[in-house]
């Protein structure tokens, strides 16, 4: 095994978790201005747990991480590319971390514990508080804006790679690398 | 006829000294309910309602209580959720602004512990329930506390597409805790 590749961890979890990512901000910005009704509550409580599921395959993640060194990036890159490229992913990182834990936060300070798939009680750290969840409601909003800059920006950096450059970035993330 | 009358008499005689009626001491009172929406906890309160109980630890079964509710001072647990809650599909607090529970029976079941029924009526729709209370004295005033749950579609609490208990489960907890001043008591 060349240590230029991902291993299919990686790949399997980065690519389950930026679907998932992105199911759950379209879901988040769909859910708020419904009206009152069972529809919304559903969609709210799936929102909650699809968001608690990134943050679980997360830690997963930067336990795996931890362990498991990237791939070198390719000889020619030039310095400033590297240090953007490791900035936007620990800052996704720390994004997919903290948007679920402010979503938590500000859904227990509303008044409603989280209950992973309605069976598993999420601690509910927070006292009732409007201004506490508005507060971090408006963090969670914002963060998630930041987040999908940033995934554009990280995206349109894979796509420069992969036909400007015509490297291997892209394709070792879809595991297309040295493999048939 | 002469039963009657007798009992009359008695009732005139010794329940003044016995039984006493009084108000609940507001600020200490609470009835509160507790349901599950997709499976988490919410609960929420009436904030003003009258009570008045008569009761004589020495002669339970005497004892009833009439308990008014003022709708429209419900407090759901969240702001949006107590707008929602006095809408038409749930409470219509406009069309029914008063709720009542009237008891038919109290019974003793232990020391301190009694039972009572009752006419639960909601939105307009009377049901029996049954309650387990507890009474005890505190600092000289009563204080009485149960439990006991009703199913919210029974009282068409929740209609239209709000009837699916998959959301909003069926099976509503109402808790009671009534602090009674025993100034009636002679
Ligand atoms: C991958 C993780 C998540 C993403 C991408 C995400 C994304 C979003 C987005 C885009 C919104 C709409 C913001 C707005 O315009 O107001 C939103 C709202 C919301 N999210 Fe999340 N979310 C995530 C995780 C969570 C988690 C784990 C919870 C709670 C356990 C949560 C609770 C909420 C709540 C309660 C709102 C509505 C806030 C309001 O009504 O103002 N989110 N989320
Ligand atoms: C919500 C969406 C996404 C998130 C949160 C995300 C996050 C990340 C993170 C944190 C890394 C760094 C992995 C590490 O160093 O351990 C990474 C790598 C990568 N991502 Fe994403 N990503 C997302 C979507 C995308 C999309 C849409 C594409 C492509 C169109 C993409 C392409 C890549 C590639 C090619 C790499 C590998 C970079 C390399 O090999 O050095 N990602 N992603």
């Amino acid at each position: 095994m060349g240590n230029d590749r991902w291993t299919w961890t990686a790949i399997f979890l980065h690519w389950v978790v930026a679907t998932l990512i992105v199911a759950n901000f379209a879901l988040g910005e769909y859910m708020g201005d419904l009206a009152v009704s069972p529809m919304k509550l559903r969609l709210y409580s799936y929102h909650k747990w699809l968001g608690v599921t990134v943050f679980a395959l997360t830690i997963i993640r930067l336990a795996w991480r931890a362990f498991h060194a990237p791939p070198p990036f390719p000889a020619g890159m030039p310095s400033w590319e590297r240090f953007a490229a490791k900035a936007a992913h620990a800052l996704l990182y720390a994004l997919i971390f903290i948007i679920p834990l402010a979503g938590w936060l500000g859904s227990s300070a509303h008044g409603f514990q989280t209950i992973y798939l309605g069976v598993i009680p999420i601690p509910d750290l927070l006292a009732k508080n409007n201004e506490l969840s508005e507060l971090l409601e408006e963090v969670h909003e914002q963060l998630n804006h930041a987040l999908l800059l940033l995934v554009i920006a990280h995206a349109g950096a894979a796509m420069k790679h992969h036909f400007i450059d015509k490297d291997d970035i892209l394709r070792r993330m879809i595991g297309l690398k040295g493999r048939k | 006829m002469k039963r009657l009358v007798a009992l009359v008499l008695t009732m005139l005689i010794f329940i003044p000294g016995a039984l006493f009626s009084a108000p609940v001491v507001k600020d200490k009172s609470s009835i509160g309910f507790a349901t599950r929406q997709m499976g988490v906890p919410v609960a929420g309160s009436f904030k003003r309602f009258d009570a008045d109980v008569r009761f004589d630890p020495k002669d339970a079964g005497k004892g009833s209580a009439s308990i008014t509710i003022y709708m429209d001072e419900v407090d759901a647990g969240s702001d949006d959720g107590t707008v929602e809650i006095k809408r038409k599909p749930w409470f219509d607090v406009k069309g029914h602004p008063k709720a009542w529970f009237l008891s038919t029976s109290l019974k003793e079941l232990g020391p301190g512990r009694y039972e009572v029924a009752g006419k639960m009526t909601i939105k307009g729709r009377t049901r029996d329930v049954i309650a387990p209370v507890t009474v005890k004295k505190e600092g000289g005033l009563w204080l009485f506390e149960g439990a006991f749950a009703i199913n919210r579609l029974d009282f068409s609490i929740g209609e239209g597409p709000w009837a699916d208990t998959g959301t909003v489960d069926d099976k509503v907890e109402v808790r009671f805790r009534l602090l009674l001043t025993a100034t009636g008591k002679k």
